[in-house]
C-alpha cells in the first residue's frame, strides 16, 4: 500500500497514512469484536440458562446492551487502593490490552500473493505465540500492584497457568509448521487450499487429535471457564481485577476477548483452512487476482470474512464451554497440562512427524493426493517469495535441503522426546 | 521530508527506548517496577533486531527475554520477598564501583565498535539495494546440520543436541527439585 500511495504523495505521508489504516483497521476489529462478543455472551449464556438475555437496549435484541454497558463503565470513577503501587496499577490494564493487540499485527486474514496482514512476518506463528504470552504481564502487574491479597492470589494463579500451558500449547503448534514447512501464517494457510479435505485437522488422525488438544490449551491460555482459576468469584472475589472499576477494567475485558479472538483466529488458520473455506466458492467463481484486481479483491474479501466467521465461531464454542463445564480446581487444571495435554501433544507431534516422513504429499487421513501446485506453496514458499530471483541457484540449493531435511527433524524428535 | 531515512529514524527511536528504559531501571528503587522496566527495554531491543531483518531473533528476544523476566519476576522475586513493596537502597560506593566496571565495559565496546571498518555505516543507495534475506530457514537448516550459505561445511547439530540434550536435563532437574516433598514419616507409613 504505501509503495502505491507514494507515487501520488510524500513518501513519508504515504508511509503514515498506510501505516495508520493497518492500526485503525486492527483497532477497530479489537474494539468492536469486544462488543459484540459480550453482547454475544450475554444471549449465549442467557439462552443455555434458560433466559432471555438483554432484550430492551436498541430493539429487540438488545443489541445495543455493551454500548449502553461501555456509557456506564465511561463515567464510573477511576479508583485506586489506597495502598496500592499508583503507576503500575494504572498501567497494567494498557500492557494486557497492548499485548492482546499486538498479536494481530502478525496475523493474515487473506492469504495469496498479497496477504492481507498488516506487517508479514517470516515467524508468524512464532511471534503471535511470543507476544500471547506477554499478556499475562499485565495480570501480574495488576495483581501485585492493587495490594489486596485477592488480586495476588489470582495473578500467581494466571502466571503459573499461562506458563504452564504455553508448553503443550508450543507443541500443538509446530504440528501445521512441520507439515507446512513454514512458520510463515500466509504459507501455513496458503497450503491448505482447496475445499476442507484438505485442512491439516484432517491431514492425518494425529493432527485431528492435536486439534483438541490445542483447543483445551487455548482456552486455558487465555483464562476462559473452565480453567479462569484467576478470576474465581467463589474464592477470589474477582481475581486480579478485584480493586479495578470502569475503564481499566473494561481494558481486561477488551484484552480477554481480543486474545480469545486471536487464538480462535490462529485455530482456523493452523487446522481449519484459513481463508479457504469448506467449500472453494472462490475457485468455482474464479476469483483470483490473475482475473483482475477487482475480482482478486472480492476473493481476498470471502477470505477474510471467512477467516473473522471461523474466528467468531471458535469463540462461540469458547463461550458455550464456559456455560457449561463447572470450573477446575488449581491442581486439577495443573494434572490437565502437566499430565494429559502434554503428554498427549508429544506424542502427537512424534506421530505427526512420522506419518509425514511415510506419507508425504497426501491429505485427508493420507486417502488423497495432494496437486502438486499445492504442495509446492507449503514446500519452501517463504524461500521463493522473499529471495529475489537472482538468487534462484541458492534456492534450489534450499529446496534440495528441505527434501533432505525430515529424515533429520525425525532423529531430533527422537532424541529431544 | 523525504530526506528522512526511515530505518535510521526507527533505529534512534527504538535505541533511545532501550536506553531510557535500562536507566530507569538503574534509577527506580522499586524491585517490581525495576522489572516492568527491565521488560519494556527488552522489548525496545526486540524492535531493533525486527528492525534488522533477523525476525527469529526479535521473537525469540519477545519469548525468552521478555517472559523470562516474567518468570524471574513471580518466582524469583514475589515469592521470596517478605514486605509487600521490596525497596531496594543502594548506596554511594555501589554507585561508584558501578560507575566504573560499566563505564569501562562501555569504553572497550564502543572502541571495538568504532574500530572495525566493516561496521562503519554505508551509503544510503547501497542500503537500498540490499534485498532482505529470509533469516528461519538458513538458521533451522544450520541447526539441522545442513548450512545454506555454504553448503561444505559441517552445520551445527551436534551443539543444537547437546544443548538439547543439557535443557532436557535441567526441566526434570528443576521439576525433582520444585515437587512436593513427603516427609520421611509418611513415606515409611505407606
Amino acid at each position: 500500500m504505501a509503495p502505491f500511495l507514494s507515487q501520488y504523495i510524500w513518501t513519508w505521508l504515504a508511509y503514515t497514512i498506510a501505516g495508520l489504516v493497518h492500526v485503525v483497521l486492527i483497532l477497530n476489529l479489537v474494539a468492536v469484536g469486544a462488543l459484540v462478543f459480550i453482547w454475544l455472551e450475554r444471549k449465549i449464556s442467557g439462552r443455555i440458562q434458560d433466559r432471555l438475555g438483554p432484550t430492551r437496549v436498541g430493539g429487540k435484541f438488545g443489541w445495543l446492551q455493551t454500548l449502553a454497558d461501555g456509557i456506564k463503565l465511561l463515567t464510573k470513577e477511576d479508583l485506586a487502593p489506597a495502598g496500592a503501587d499508583h503507576f503500575l496499577f494504572r498501567i497494567a490494564p494498557y500492557v494486557s490490552f497492548c499485548a492482546s493487540i499486538a498479536a494481530f499485527i502478525a496475523i493474515p486474514f487473506a492469504g495469496g500473493e498479497y496477504p492481507w496482514i498488516a506487517q508479514h512476518l517470516n515467524v508468524g506463528v512464532f511471534f503471535v505465540l511470543a507476544v500471547l504470552g506477554l499478556e499475562v504481564f499485565g495480570v501480574i502487574l495488576a495483581g501485585y500492584s492493587s495490594a489486596s491479597k485477592w488480586s495476588l492470589f489470582g495473578a500467581m494463579r494466571e502466571a503459573a497457568q499461562v506458563v504452564s500451558y504455553e508448553v503443550p500449547l508450543g507443541m500443538c503448534v509446530v504440528v501445521p509448521v512441520l507439515i507446512a514447512g513454514s512458520l510463515d501464517l500466509v504459507v501455513i494457510g496458503d497450503s491448505q487450499a482447496g475445499s476442507l479435505l484438505n485442512w491439516f485437522i484432517f491431514h492425518d488422525p494425529f493432527t485431528f487429535i492435536i486439534f483438541w488438544v490445542y483447543c483445551t490449551c487455548a482456552t486455558a491460555s487465555v483464562n476462559r471457564a473452565p480453567f479462569d482459576l484467576a478470576e474465581a468469584e467463589s474464592e477470589l472475589v474477582a481475581g486480579f481485577h478485584t480493586e479495578y472499576s470502569g475503564l481499566r477494567w473494561s481494558f481486561f475485558f477488551m484484552a480477554e476477548y481480543g486474545s480469545m479472538f486471536s487464538v480462535s483466529i490462529l485455530a482456523s488458520i493452523l487446522f481449519l483452512g484459513g481463508w479457504h473455506g469448506p467449500i472453494p466458492v472462490t475457485n468455482f467463481l474464479d476469483l483470483s487476482p490473475e482475473n483482475g484486481p477487482v475480482l482478486g479483491y472480492m476473493g481476498q474479501l470471502i477470505g477474510a470474512v471467512n477467516v473473522i466467521g471461523k474466528g467468531v465461531f471458535g469463540v462461540c464454542i469458547m463461550m458455550w464451554i464456559r456455560w457449561t463445564l463447572p470450573r477446575l480446581r488449581i491442581d486439577q487444571v495443573m494434572a490437565t497440562c502437566l499430565k494429559y495435554c502434554t503428554p498427549i501433544a508429544a506424542a502427537m507431534f512424534l506421530g505427526a512427524t512420522l506419518w509425514q516422513l511415510q506419507m508425504p504429499g497426501k491429505a485427508f487421513f493420507g486417502l488423497i493426493n495432494v496437486s502438486p501446485s499445492v504442495f509446492a506453496i507449503g514446500d519452501g514458499g517463504s524461500a521463493t517469495r522473499l529471495v529475489k530471483p537472482a538468487e534462484s541457484k541458492q534456492d534450489v540449493n534450499e529446496q534440495d535441503q528441505i527434501a533432505r531435511k525430515k529424515p533429520a527433524s525425525l532423529e531430533l524428535a527422537q532424541k529431544g522426546l | 521530508m523525504d530526506s528522512i531515512y526511515w530505518p535510521t529514524f526507527f533505529f534512534y527511536l527504538f535505541s533511545g527506548l532501550a536506553c531510557a528504559f535500562a536507566v530507569a531501571v538503574l534509577l527506580s528503587s522499586n524491585i517490581v517496577r525495576m522489572a516492568f522496566y527491565l521488560v519494556l527495554s527488552l522489548g525496545a531491543t526486540a524492535g531493533l533486531m525486527f528492525l534488522a531483518g533477523a525476525e527469529f531473533v526479535g521473537a525469540m528476544q519477545l519469548l525468552i527475554y521478555v517472559g523470562g523476566t516474567l518468570v524471574l519476576l513471580i518466582f524469583g522475586v514475589m515469592l521470596t520477598s517478605q514486605e509487600r513493596f521490596v525497596v531496594m537502597k543502594t548506596w554511594a560506593g555501589d554507585w561508584v564501583k558501578a560507575f566504573l566496571a560499566g563505564g569501562a565495559l562501555l569504553f572497550i565496546l564502543a572502541y571495538a565498535a568504532f574500530s572495525i571498518p566493516e561496521w562503519r555505516g554505508i551509503e544510503r543507495t547501497e542500503a537500498d539495494a540490499i534485498v532482505a534475506q529470509p533469516t528461519v530457514t538458513p538458521i533451522a537448516m544450520g541447526l539441522l546440520g545442513a548450512r545454506t550459505d555454504d553448503p561444505s561445511r559441517a552445520g551445527y547439530l551436534l551443539p543444537f543436541e547437546i544443548v538439547s540434550v543439557h535443557l532436557l536435563v535441567v526441566l526434570i532437574g528443576a521439576a525433582y527439585l520444585a515437587r512436593a516433598k513427603r516427609s520421611r514419616s509418611s513415606i515409611e507409613k505407606i
